[in-house]
């Protein structure tokens, strides 16, 4: 069973950063940069236990929604008493040093060895397919698979060509990558490609540590009195989030913020414009989860440095860090 | 009795909890605690893990081979399934792929319940892989302080399984407030380290059927769990650590990076505390903080170097005839196209009367191929001496810089080594981080005699471990040629030359590809001779600055200037 989202110490960045991206999933996931054992990958999974299950079709392992069921290759549309279901939201883990077989989906072995059959077996993207992607170490992964997973996530579908065999399904899913970046740099066209990024360091203040440790000694303890504790702040989130689902189409983005997001770009030279894009929908997205009514200035500065710190053009020779930077660029532009 | 031992002991109860150890460095204890948990494990799955084992053997899935010769699916349990609850030890643990790594992690996270043991004799830069360093709590190196094993071992034991459910003794709050302080102190970033040590002490104190906490377990836990994992050590007022500094040279100063940090007072932390914590921390510990963190071995595949052909991924290449084993997949289509045309005559083979299906030998069996591309490396070897040093050294830093901000585009690592006085170092081990290189080249010392030889030996040494494991070096030597300390640290212009040549001569066996790159400004004949010694490039770069140094090496290590 996973941690509880509402026991996680500290980490307020990243939660928020979770939460922002669940309510708007087109934001295109997040980026956790950290060293080991900050609880990156405890976060990310105690988010996808908070989410409210999806109608899928009964039984379909590509996920595939009932309103998709025509685009799927197990042809769910066609078939006779097709029933849908609730399923949880899929959280599927991309282990370093996985194969492109098992990314993509390969030639399903054994109905081509038990009944001479060419079928398709999928792979991780169909399981991932309208939940979270998650890769822990993104930064060590191979080139090859990172250049694959780019376009999934830019296309929202996995395209096979391969063993002869001729596969295309829908593959919608938030990627959710950890890495320490002193261990090995990500490709700028990767971290382009996440919405939001965050920087996590265990606490370093000994109150916090101490209830770190109060916390898990009391979940190995007594796992069920744990959970019980920590049942209703885990539903108020619930509750938070599917408002803020509902309340996203209705939040006015007025001129002012516009213009906000536009001049931060511009000061900080937040490369291309997919920086203002989610500049944008982060606010409005963390406007929705406040229960604002509109988008504003401050909804706008709680998310600039997420939404912005990892699209700043690198100056090689430059010392100060990107989390440095927004920040001031915050205080000159809004004080 | 020994730490080790008290450790295994603790693991045999709840190995859940505690996730493994990891054992460092040959020794007779170590064998001891081999035999002790082979021991404590005898009822329990028990599995020794080859660093090659292949996905399917690891994780489980279909026997291609006996699957073809029997007609029907034939299916092998994966060991990290068989191993459930036992003891997974892997020997040779520091030459384990990424692959096996993050499989053995994902099983781990995921409840699998096994004590990991990682048996490692490897050197100073060859670690496990450390996502798994991270997911077991003790850490013992036998490598350092080889420890007298202690004859008796009535060791009790915890109800086995009583352990895993959080059994164990009460953790005071100021227990908890000690680990705190001693994880602080000692910069331990890893909520997992303080997790573990919280773990270890409840049960440590349960295995003594004690009702409390004492300060022996804090010290023992202090030594296994939380000492080994310092990267910072904490300040003492009465005796600080002596660290053995190379001869005429600073110590580097401890690895904090952040002025966040504030120092904690140590007078929090009982002094026994301290002191087991201090002997606790491995004695290169020092020199691994200098340079940030211990070096983790890359994986993944690089760029330019040399390609590979391997038998699981990258480019896919053609089919070609081989059995569908140790990691290679079958190519079902290559196979069928093979086995078609001889239907006919093998079904006339059999008689007449023989049942209509398709018939496969082995000798049809097609297996894919893929192209891996190992990893290029560049390894700049500058001299650091004389009156030149420091420009000569910022604009090999700034080229090292440059070369990592592009390692995106060309996917190549970088390494650092300086030359000066009576020694050559390495400041930089190879690394495709730019963060970790900005930490460690922030500082750099210069001055002093050119120990050239010594420099082009350390360049060579490099290069050739690098190319052991499949990486292509490539070796950028900035120097004016003229060495003056010879091979054993004594001054003398002459010896020195010719123990530079000799060096460089030694450089030419191992057929590494280098460039001597001459910044003075006017280039001497020096340079060129140690070049041809060498069989590398000679280029006078007179002048040259940061960018000109990168574009140079870029141009002829890549054939492209960036």
């Amino acid at each position: 069973m996973p941690f509880p989202f509402s026991a996680i110490v500290g980490q307020d960045e990243m939660k928020r950063a979770l939460l922002i991206s669940a309510v708007d999933p087109r934001i295109g996931g997040v980026m956790v940069f950290g060293d080991r054992g900050t609880g990156k990958s405890t976060a990310a999974r105690a988010l996808s236990a908070l989410l409210p299950p999806m109608q899928a079709i009964a039984g379909c392992r590509y996920n595939c929604a009932p309103e998709e069921a025509d685009r799927c290759p197990d042809k769910c549309a066609e078939k006779k008493g097709v029933k849908t279901a609730k399923v949880p939201v899929p959280f599927v883990d991309l282990p370093l040093g996985a194969t492109e077989d098992r990314v993509l989906g390969a030639l399903d072995l054994e109905r081509a060895l038990g009944r001479g059959e060419k079928a398709f077996e999928p792979g991780l993207l169909a399981r991932a397919h309208r939940g979270y992607l998650y890769i822990d170490e993104i930064n060590l992964l191979e080139d090859h698979l990172v250049d694959l997973l780019l376009d999934v996530a830019a296309s929202g579908e996995n395209l096979v060509e391969r063993e002869g065999l001729s596969v295309r399904h829908p593959a919608r899913f938030v990627l959710i990558g950890s890495g320490n970046p002193e261990e090995g740099e990500l490709r700028p066209q990767l971290l382009d490609r996440f919405g939001l990024s965050v920087e996590v360091k265990t606490p370093q203040d000994l109150e916090q540590r101490i209830e770190i440790m109060r916390r898990c000694d009391a979940l190995e303890r007594d796992g069920a009195a744990f959970a019980a504790d920590w049942a209703e702040a885990d539903a108020k989130i619930v509750k938070r989030l599917a408002k803020g689902k509902k309340a996203l189409p209705n939040v006015a983005m007025p001129e002012s913020t516009l213009t906000d997001a536009a001049t931060l770009c511009m000061a900080v030279g937040a490369d291309g414009l997919r920086g203002e894009l989610t500049l944008m929908r982060a606010a409005r997205a963390f406007a929705a989860l406040e229960g604002a009514k509109s988008a504003e200035r401050k909804h706008l500065r709680a998310v600039a440095p997420m939404a912005l710190r990892h699209r700043l053009r690198r100056d090689v020779l430059d010392e100060t860090g990107s989390t440095v930077r927004i920040d001031r660029a915050l205080t000159e532009l809004f004080g | 009795m020994s730490d080790a031992l008290l450790a295994a002991d603790l693991l045999a109860a709840a190995p859940a909890r505690l996730g493994g150890m990891w054992l460092r460095g040959p020794s007779a204890e170590r064998d001891a605690v081999l035999a002790f948990l082979a021991e404590e494990f005898a009822d329990r799955p028990v599995r020794r893990l080859p660093v090659h084992i292949d996905e399917e053997r690891l994780c489980g899935g279909i026997d291609v081979a006996s699957s073809l010769s029997a007609g029907r699916r034939i299916e092998q349990a994966g060991l990290l399934e068989e191993v459930a609850g036992g003891l997974l030890v892997v020997p040779m643990a520091e030459r384990m792929s990424g692959m096996v790594a993050g499989r053995i992690a994902q099983a781990m996270d995921a409840g699998a319940g096994f004590a990991l043991v990682l048996i490692d004799d490897g050197g100073e830069e060859e670690v496990p892989p450390v996502s798994l360093t991270e997911r077991v709590a003790f850490w013992c190196d036998f490598s350092t302080n080889p420890a007298v094993i202690a004859p008796e071992s009535d060791l009790s034991r915890i109800p086995e399984g009583l352990g895993n459910t959080g059994g164990g003794c009460t953790v005071a709050a100021q227990d908890r407030q000690t680990l705190a302080n001693i994880t602080l102190a000692l910069g331990i970033d890893s909520a997992r380290a303080m997790l573990f040590a919280q773990s270890a002490l409840s049960l440590s104190a349960q295995i003594d059927e004690r009702d409390s906490i004492t300060d022996d377990d804090i010290q023992f836990v202090a030594r296994t769990v939380l000492g080994p994992r310092a990267t910072r050590i904490p300040q003492q007022a009465e005796e600080p650590p002596p660290p053995p500094p190379p001869e005429g040279e600073e110590e580097p100063p401890p690895g904090d990076n952040d002025g966040e940090d504030e120092q904690h007072d140590p007078d929090q932390l009982d002094d026994l505390i301290l002191a087991a914590v201090l002997a606790s921390i491995p004695k290169d510990v020092l020199a691994r903080i200098g340079e940030g963190r211990s070096a983790r071995r890359a994986t993944g595949a690089g760029g330019a170097g040399r390609k590979r052909a391997s038998q699981m991924r990258g480019r896919p290449l053609g089919a070609r005839p081989g059995l569908p084993r140790g990691g290679a997949r079958l190519a079902l289509i290559d196979t069928l196209r093979t086995a078609v045309p001889w239907q006919e005559i093998r079904r006339q083979q059999e008689g007449m009367d023989a049942p209509r299906r398709l018939r496969i030998r082995k000798g049809d069996l097609r297996i894919r191929r893929f192209e891996e591309r190992a990893e290029a490396l560049t390894i700049f070897a500058v001299d650091a001496s004389g009156s030149s040093a420091l420009a000569r050294l910022a604009e090999a830093k700034g080229a090292v810089e440059l070369m990592l901000a592009q390692s995106y585009v060309k996917r190549a690592q970088v390494a650092l080594i300086a030359f000066r006085g009576t020694s050559a170092e390495l400041l930089l081990p190879p690394t495709r981080s730019l963060t970790r290189a900005k930490k460690v080249l922030g500082e750099l010392p210069g001055g002093g005699g050119t120990p050239l030889a010594l420099g082009l030996s350390a360049a060579a040494e490099l290069a050739e471990t690098q190319a052991a494991r499949g990486r292509t070096p490539f070796v950028a030597v900035l120097t004016d040629g003229k060495g003056n300390i010879d091979r054993n640290g004594q001054p003398g212009r002459a010896q020195a030359g010719e123990d530079a040549l000799a060096a460089a001569r030694r450089f030419a066996q191992s057929g590494t590809q280098a460039v001597v790159i001459d910044i003075s400004a006017r280039p001497q004949p020096e340079a060129a001779a140690i070049a041809a010694a060498m069989r590398a490039r000679y280029l006078a770069l007179p002048r040259a600055d940061a960018r000109g140094v990168e574009r140079a090496v870029s141009a002829l290590q890549f054939g492209k200037a960036s």
